[in-house]
């Protein structure tokens, strides 16, 4: 008769996280924090189709390092999750906190009951009010969750890049100074000899929660707008820039039929004739064609 | 089976199995009781006509730019009013606009879906679908209430949009035009393209009449805006189901354009205008 060897639980749960940790320590960092307008999500990231970054909700972002396919699998199921209850109950009643308690339950799950757990690490973040109001929550391999004050870093060498976050997060800074902020956190880790890399814009993954948009806020800024905001404008110019993340962006999300008082949710409010928002998307029809193919 | 009722806290498996990235088929495996339709058996074989109210008459029609789409705001019971101010119009998602007529509940239910089903697609995929897959899968949904269509509970939608660079990527190829298209369909969710304008609904005869003659394939946006809500009149004129412009309500019809730039609802002060316009031309010559 075979007999197994013991081990005690401490020791298998030791060797999962050590497992689990190394895994997200290999991949590229992400980094989640509130701004003056939004929150801003930033991936080190040098595919244009492999996402880190995505869309859950109206409110809702997700961002996430580790294994793709583990993680893409949880998008999934967050995606559908919030639609199925945007859509039993209102689209108002899918929030950051309920996702991030599904994923918790979900990661906790899979990493006490399976033999290997999932080498991910995941923010759920959701815009709200103003910066003090978003929420940001921070979840492990092992299901344990944390609600992040403004800013997030995940991945290898988080801890740096944390430290370079909580020097310079400012939540009343505007995206252009956010966008800098989480670049330089980047790229201060990972060099040759520990110092710090330039990043180029093809390299990062950008995108934006908008602040005060109604129904889906979620926008990738790309191309000539991510060059733009990239580069070291005048403080003058930079007011300007950051204004460009809702006109460039394609005008999004769809009515609800039932809620009469606000039907065209997605079309703006019946006293605007123009929306703001689709003005760029028309003026260049293949960089708004390309903004507007990449909200993915 | 899985419902959000019986739903333990953590993902059941169902939710990030690979599947195809439609919301409808996810909801007829996860939450069937979900979706529309299957609010449990019909009793009897009798006609459920009268239950419910109906809304009437849809307009659209394309132009060089874009595509209009307007609906008058009445529903009907019978030969009650049954709601002066109805929305039957509604944005599908950021390029498309559906307009259904029929039994009110069931499209108001239809729309919902449809509209997730848009973006849980986008979300999903990345990109959205493409605008003969969006009309499609309406189709698919139409065909879906056939069992309630048969009982008198029809829906007759129609589906217009702006086809812009919808192929993988957002790069255009060379099949894809930029312009508006418009799909009409039958209760049983046969689906034919029409190239300039169309009508559904009640007083889509009328409509579609009064549109033939006032449509121009080279018109702007306004004034396509302002032949379709003329339309409307004439429908409204000629039955009953269908409503005219209410000034003592301030009501208009709702009319959405699409164009590259996205959905747009027409602002109530200019279709306020374009009505006491055209009352105005009917004061003298109230045929038209």
């Amino acid at each position: 008769m075979a007999m197994q060897f013991y081990a005690s639980p401490e020791q298998i749960m030791r060797d999962r996280s050590e497992y689990a940790r190394k895994g997200i320590s290999r991949g590229r960092s992400v980094v989640v924090l509130s701004y003056a307008a939004g929150v801003l999500f930033v991936a080190e990231n040098p595919s244009k189709a492999l996402h880190k970054v995505s869309e859950i909700y109206d409110r809702i972002g997700f961002a996430a390092v580790g294994k793709y396919n583990e993680f893409e699998s949880l998008r999934t199921g967050g995606v559908r999750l919030a639609d199925m209850r945007g859509y039993h109950f209102d689209r108002r009643d899918v929030t950051g906190l309920g996702l991030a308690n599904t994923y918790a339950q979900t990661l906790g799950a899979i990493f006490t009951e399976q033999s290997k757990p999932y080498e991910v690490e995941i923010c759920v973040a959701e815009v709200g009010e103003s910066p003090e109001d978003d929420e940001l929550y921070r979840l492990t391999y092992d299901g344990s969750v944390g609600d992040e004050p403004g800013y997030v870093a995940m991945g290898g060498q988080s801890e740096s890049i944390t430290a370079k976050l909580r020097d310079g997060h400012d939540p009343a800074q505007n995206l252009h100074d956010a966008l800098a902020l989480a670049a330089a956190a980047l790229s201060s880790v990972g060099g040759e000899n520990g110092k710090s890399r330039t990043l180029l814009a093809g390299q990062l993954e950008v995108a934006v929660l908008e602040r005060g948009v109604t129904g889906r806020a979620f926008r990738r800024v790309v191309g000539a707008q991510l060059d733009k905001l990239l580069d070291t404008p005048t403080k003058a110019s930079t007011r300007s820039k950051s204004a460009d993340v809702s006109q460039e962006s394609a005008p999004r999300g769809s009515g609800d039929p039932v809620d009469t008082g606000e039907a065209a949710r997605g079309a703006p409010p019946a006293e605007e004739d123009v929306p703001a928002s689709g003005s760029a998307v028309g003026k260049t029809s293949g960089k708004g064609a390309a903004a507007k193919g990449s909200q993915r | 089976m899985t419902s959000i009722g019986d739903y333990s806290g953590r993902l059941p498996g169902i939710f990030t199995a690979l599947g195809v990235p439609s919301f409808s088929t996810f909801l007829a495996a996860a939450a069937p009781e979900l979706l529309p339709g299957n609010t449990g058996a019909m009793g009897g074989g009798g006609s459920a006509a009268e239950l419910g109210a109906h809304g009437t008459t849809i307009v659209a029609a394309t132009y060089p730019g874009g595509v209009v789409m307007a609906g008058d705001r009445r529903a009907t019971m019978g030969h009650m009013i049954a709601q002066r101010d109805i929305e039957k119009v509604f944005p599908a998602d950021p390029y498309s606009v559906v307009g259904i007529a029929g039994t009110a509940g069931i499209a108001t239910e239809m729309v919902r879906l449809y509209q997730v089903e848009l973006e849980h697609y986008e979300k999903l995929e990345g990109v959205p679908l493409s605008l003969n897959g969006k009309a499609h899968r309406l189709a698919n949904m139409i065909r879906g209430n056939l069992g309630l269509a048969m009982q008198g509970l029809a829906v007759v939608p129609m589906f217009a949009g702006y086809e812009a660079a919808d192929d993988r990527r957002g790069k255009r190829t060379k099949r894809t035009v930029q312009r508006g298209r418009i799909f009409g369909y039958d209760p049983t969710g046969a689906m034919h393209e029409e190239k300039y304008y169309h009508s559904v609904g009640s007083g889509s005869v009328f409509a579609k009449s009064a549109l033939k003659k006032l449509y121009a394939r080279d018109s702007s946006a306004d004034e396509l805006v302002r032949a379709c809500v003329e339309a409307l009149y004439d429908a409204a004129d000629d039955d009953t189901a269908t409503g005219g412009p209410d000034l003592t309500r301030q009501l208009y019809p709702t009319v959405l354009v699409v164009d590259a730039e996205g959905v747009r609802r027409v602002a109530e002060s200019e279709l306020a205008n374009i009505a006491g316009s055209i009352l105005e031309t009917r004061k003298s010559n109230p045929g038209g």
